[in-house]
């Protein structure tokens, strides 16, 4: 009876370390390292739209009429400009918003998974008058759209 | 730990709008503050949401969302009386998750 409980003792307490090892190694390195490579770095740095959208992996991008930039023609406070991107393109995997005249162009990419809508909403600074461009990667290649908007008060600081 | 978000969630015909107010500096690292020293970029790089525990949503931000970010998608699903969490992290690795229960 002894026996048995040590017994039963020992291989619980390999199984519990060989159980933190594992999560350890979860925890400490694959996981981490995944989630920061998902932030696109070189396009988040690009200067200008054709950079960011290349760091995207986008090639020779068509402007199409299913991409929808809604937001109003002046902006009286480019600190906080509301944006709305809506695709109607079948497939829509990604969308990008670039601000085309801010020091880093590309404000935001929101990846379109298949439990959600190609729609969001949000709100973007900008420095002065600017194009905005959209990108949208869909089944069918890359499609974008552009809206310029005019800001009558500077986003940084004013 | 940031402030909290606020979070509004409302599913009409088969889909789900979340609502997010965020609270976050969003500094872009082009400003100078008053003695002329730029101030370090510090903004959000990271959303994600998930519905009932399943993550439904991901994205990427810089630093040309606006300050206190709003940023409102729309979710295939949902029901009203299930849970909506949305979770930040910004590039100085701090993190926020909050959570709502959708309205019907």
């Amino acid at each position: 009876m002894d026996i048995h409980q040590t017994r039963r003792r020992r291989v619980l307490q390999t199984g519990g370390g060989f159980g933190l090892m594992a999560a350890l190694s979860a925890a400490g390195f694959v996981v981490p390292k995944a989630a920061l490579a998902e932030w696109n770095k070189a396009a988040f740095e690009g200067k200008t739209v054709a950079d960011a959208m290349k760091a995207l992996g986008a090639t020779s991008p068509a402007a199409s009429g299913e991409v929808q930039i809604i937001a109003s023609d002046i902006a009286e406070n480019g600190a906080v400009v509301p944006i709305q991107v809506v695709s109607r393109l079948a497939g829509t995997q990604q969308i990008a918003v670039f601000v085309e005249k801010n020091p880093n162009v590309l404000a935001a990419v929101f990846d379109v998974g298949p439990d959600l809508a190609p729609d969001f909403t949000t709100r973007v600074k900008m420095a002065e008058s600017s194009n905005i461009v959209v990108l949208v990667k869909s089944a069918g290649g890359f499609a974008t759209a552009t809206k310029e908007i005019k800001v009558t008060l500077g986003g940084c600081g004013g | 730990m940031a402030n909290p978000m606020r979070i509004r969630a409302a599913v009409k015909d088969g889909i789900t709008e979340v609502r997010v107010l965020m609270n976050h500096e969003m500094e872009t690292g082009q400003r100078r503050d008053a003695a002329g020293a730029l101030v370090p970029a510090w903004f959000i790089t990271e959303v994600t949401a998930t519905l009932n525990g399943r993550k439904v949503m991901q994205t990427q931000w810089g630093p040309s969302i606006a300050k206190n970010p709003y940023f409102a998608f729309k979710v295939k699903g949902g029901a009203a009386g299930e849970k909506v969490s949305v979770t930040w992290v910004d590039n100085k690795g701090d993190t926020r998750t909050d959570e709502a229960t959708i309205a019907g």
